[in-house]
Order: C-alpha cells, then structure tokens, then sequence
C-alpha cells in the first residue's frame, strides 16, 4: 500500500520579502512517520502551519490525497477535519473541561453523535492514562497531561494525518516521557505523522524517515540511521554536534 | 455615646426617603449600564477592526469622556441642551444621557481589552480542529470574552453608583440631596445630625455596592 497522504510540491513561503521555506518537497505515505529536525528558526513550525493552510503561501501546491489545501479555499474546514495539528503551547480551550474541549469539534463540525463520541473520546483519555480528567479544566491540569488531551482531542477527529509541532518543547523534563510514549504507541498503531522536534533518540525510535530543514530548505533526509548516525552533509553534522556531549 | 443626631432619621418619613434617594441613584445607573453595554460592545469590536479612521474617532470619544470630569459632562447635557437643540432635558434624563455615554465609552475599552487578550492561538487551534470563522467565534471566543468582560462591567455599576452623588448639582433629588434636605430642616432642633446622616447614607452607599462587588469578585475567581 503505498498511497501519499500528504504531498507537498515546490512550496516557497515568504514574510514580507523574506523567504523562509524554499522548494519544499515532501510526501507522506499512508503509516509513516515522518520527523523534521532543524534548528530554531529554520521553518518546521511554518512548514506544519502551511500545511494546515495556517499560512498562505506564494506557490507551490501542497495536497492531502487528492485535495488541494489552500488558506481560503471552500472546502477547508472539511480538509482540516482530516489533518489533526498538535501545537507546541497546550492550546486547549481554557473555559471547556477537557471532555468538552475533546467532544467540540466532532459534535459541531462532524456531526456525529455526542454519545458515541463521548465514549471514544473517554477510551482514549483512559488510553493516555487520563480517564479521571475529563471533568477537570485545562488549568487544573499539568502541561504533560494538557499536551495528552491535546492529542486525545486531535485523535478524535479521526484524522488521516498527525501534526506535532514540539509538542514536548514547553514541558518540564519529567514530563516529555509521558507525552512521547503516547506518540509512539500512535506510531506502533501505524498512523501517518509528522514530527517536529528536538529530542533525537525518540526520533531515532519513532521516525520511519528524518528529515533536516535549514535556512528553510529541505537539507537532507533519511532513514533515521542514515541521518541521525551517518550524516552526509556538514550541515547536518554540526547540528547533530549541539546535542552530543562528550567529557 | 456621642450625639449623631440620628433621632432625625426616625422623624416622619425621613429614612424612607433617603431610601428612595438611593434608588433614583440605583436606577439611573441600571439603566445607563443597559444602555451602555450594547453600545460598548459594539463600538470595543469596532476597535479591534481595520479601520483606522473609525478607530482614531473612537479612541479620542474614549479620550474625551474620560477627560472630561462628569460634572463637566453633566452640565453640557443639562445646560447645553437647550441652547444647542432646543430641548430641555430633566436632571434624571441628563444623567442617563451622561452617564450612558461614559458607561459605552469605558464599556468600549474593557470589550476592547477582552478581545485583545484573546491570544490568536485560540482562533488558531479552533480553526485548526476545522471549526469555521462563525463557530470560533460562537464556541470558542465569545464565551472567553464574556468571561473576562462581565466581572469588569459589574465593576463598572458600582463606579457609575458612586458617581451618581454628582448628580444632585443638576437638581436630581437622590440620596445625597436627599441627605442635604434632612440636615438643612433639622438645623435648629439637632444641629449635629450632619455626621449621623452621612454615616447613613456611607453605610446605604455601602449595603447597594459591596454585594455588587462581591458577586464580582466572585465571577472573577470563577472563571479566572
Ligand atoms: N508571523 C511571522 N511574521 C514574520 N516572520 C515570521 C512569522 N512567523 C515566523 N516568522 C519567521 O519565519 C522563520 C521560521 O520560523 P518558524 O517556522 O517558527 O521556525 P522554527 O519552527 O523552525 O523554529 C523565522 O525566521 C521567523 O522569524
Ligand atoms: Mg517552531
């Protein structure tokens, strides 16, 4: 089965003149994970906002399946309700509890039966260990436990696609274990993701394929042993450096 | 005990008068704060708009009232209004106009300053979860604003209670006139009462705005 979810063809996105991606290419196949490592400011969040249509861009053309994603365009409520986006600041809704904050968008936009949702939505908060949140507010709970919500509540729009962008990036550090076991038990399910982040041995462990993004190019990409232990270019060797270190 | 002079108050109708004082002060605020909300959060969404010509009026309108001592402002309606249309407007319906016009003016700015304290990660993640402009708007953003809006609206009531003992300058009879008329009659037979009615009139001030402010506070705490 090897049918594209995400393609994305010679996008080039600019702010004010300034271009910050540039002759992106990049396809996604049903089941793969795929992780974009770069440093800071070398566009992975811009990459994820563009394809979200958070962005609009200056060309290039950037489908999911056989729809085009455009900011603007008619049908892009219904392709978003297909691609789940997983921020790096909880963006939960602070007045919702977490079970309404989950149940919104596939009551409201879906249409589907608040009942049959709701028992969803209760077996996999069980699922990330939060069953006896689902009353609780976004305020009463820590910033691990808001990131798991945020993917309970992203997985129930049953979406074709996952988006994280460094989810774990905000969170205190006895946290981010909890949050990137709920991502690689997803990527053992075989769902199709896109991973920004900066922690390389769960990418080393999630990615089926890394990709390096600097200065808004695509650099270089490969399986996780090719990229992460075997670098070709010098870039990426000395991105890679900044998280080693040796006595 | 010292003489406050209180036996005044038990002298014929004295406290319910003073009690209808205080409610022609309450309902000139009730209904300029009805008044003012509509009209505040129409023009606070209009001050987050794109145009900057209907901002820059809007701002110096804000400006202006809040300059402007109420006082002023009162006089203006009071006096102006006939001269400048030929209509002379009772106190009551003068304070009305003032204080609808300051209450829209501040109301404008806290409507304002809820919006703005949205972050965009709200409309962001809405839109992101594929609910349309509208649904954002319904589910997600007003009900935020909402919440931060009404605690600071019910302290806006008891602001514009307070201000309303200017009102007696415009020859309204409420509370503090009422208070004034009390004193003058009793001059002789209790000289000392003014302590004593003010004392009153402090703790009838009091008992109309602290339940007010709590239920504020409260709000605050609630949806914080
Ligand atoms: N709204 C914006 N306006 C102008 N420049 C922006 C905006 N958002 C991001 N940028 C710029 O785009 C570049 C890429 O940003 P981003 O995609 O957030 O990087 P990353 O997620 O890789 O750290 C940065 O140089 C940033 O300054
Ligand atoms: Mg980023």
């Amino acid at each position: 089965m090897e049918e594209n979810i995400l393609t994305v063809e010679h996008l080039r996105k600019e702010y004010e003149g300034n271009v910050i991606l540039d002759d992106v290419n990049l396809s996604v196949k049903r089941g793969e994970v795929v992780v974009i490592i770069g440093p800071s400011g070398c566009g992975k969040s811009t990459l994820l906002r563009c394809i979200n249509a958070l962005e609009n861009i200056q060309s290039g053309t950037i489908r999911l399946q056989d729809e085009v994603i455009e900011a603007g365009a008619k049908n892009l409520a219904k392709i978003r309700e297909k691609i789940g986006m997983v921020f790096q600041n909880y963006e939960l809704f602070p007045h919702l509890t977490v079970i309404e904050n989950i149940l919104l968008a596939p009551v409201k936009v879906q249409k589907r039966e608040k009942k049959e949702v709701r028992e969803e939505a209760v077996k996999l908060l069980e699922r990330v260990g939060l069953k006896d949140k689902a009353e609780s507010y976004p305020r009463q709970l820590s910033g691990g436990q808001k990131q798991r919500v945020a993917i309970v509540r992203a997985l129930c729009m049953n979406p074709e696609i996952l988006l994280f962008d460094e989810v774990t990036a905000a969170l205190d550090p006895e946290m981010v274990r909890e949050v990137l076991d709920v991502m690689l038990e997803l990527a053992r399910q075989k769902r199709t993701m896109v991973i920004v982040t900066h922690e390389m041995q769960f990418a080393q462990a999630v990615a089926d394929r890394v990709l390096f993004i600097d200065e808004g190019k695509i650099m270089e990409q490969g399986t996780p042993e090719e990229l992460l232990q075997h670098p070709k270019t010098e870039r990426t060797k000395q991105f890679l450096n900044i998280f080693h270190y040796e006595k | 005990m010292p003489d406050l002079g209180l036996e005044v108050l038990l002298k014929g109708s004295n406290i319910m008068r003073l009690l209808a004082g205080l409610w022609v002060a309450l309902r000139i605020s009730l209904i300029s704060v009805a008044g003012s909300i509509p009209i505040g959060i129409i023009l606070g969404t209009l001050m987050t708009g794109r145009n900057i010509v209907l901002k820059a009026i809007l701002k110096i309108y804000l400006e202006f009232i809040r300059i402007m001592p109420q006082l002023v402002l009162l006089f203006i309606v009071f006096f102006g209004s006939t001269r400048m249309f030929g209509w002379q407007p009772t106190g009551e319906v003068s304070a009305v106009i003032v204080f609808t016009l300051w209450g829209a003016a501040e109301m404008s700015d806290l409507v304002r300053g809820a919006l703005i304290s949205i972050p965009l990660h709200q409309y962001e993640s809405s839109e992101a979860l594929g609910l349309s402009k509208t649904q954002t708007y319904w589910y997600i953003i007003i009900p935020q604003t909402l919440r931060r809006l009404i605690p600071l609206s019910i302290n806006l009531i008891t602001r514009m209670i307070k201000t309303t003992s200017l009102i007696l300058m415009i020859g309204v009879v409420e509370i503090m006139k009422v208070a004034q008329q009390i004193i003058e009659a009793n001059r002789r037979s209790s000289p000392t009462a003014a302590f004593g009615v003010y004392l009153v009139v402090f703790l009838l001030y009091f008992l109309a705005c602290w339940p007010i402010s709590l239920l504020a506070k409260y709000l605050e705490r609630k949806w914080r």
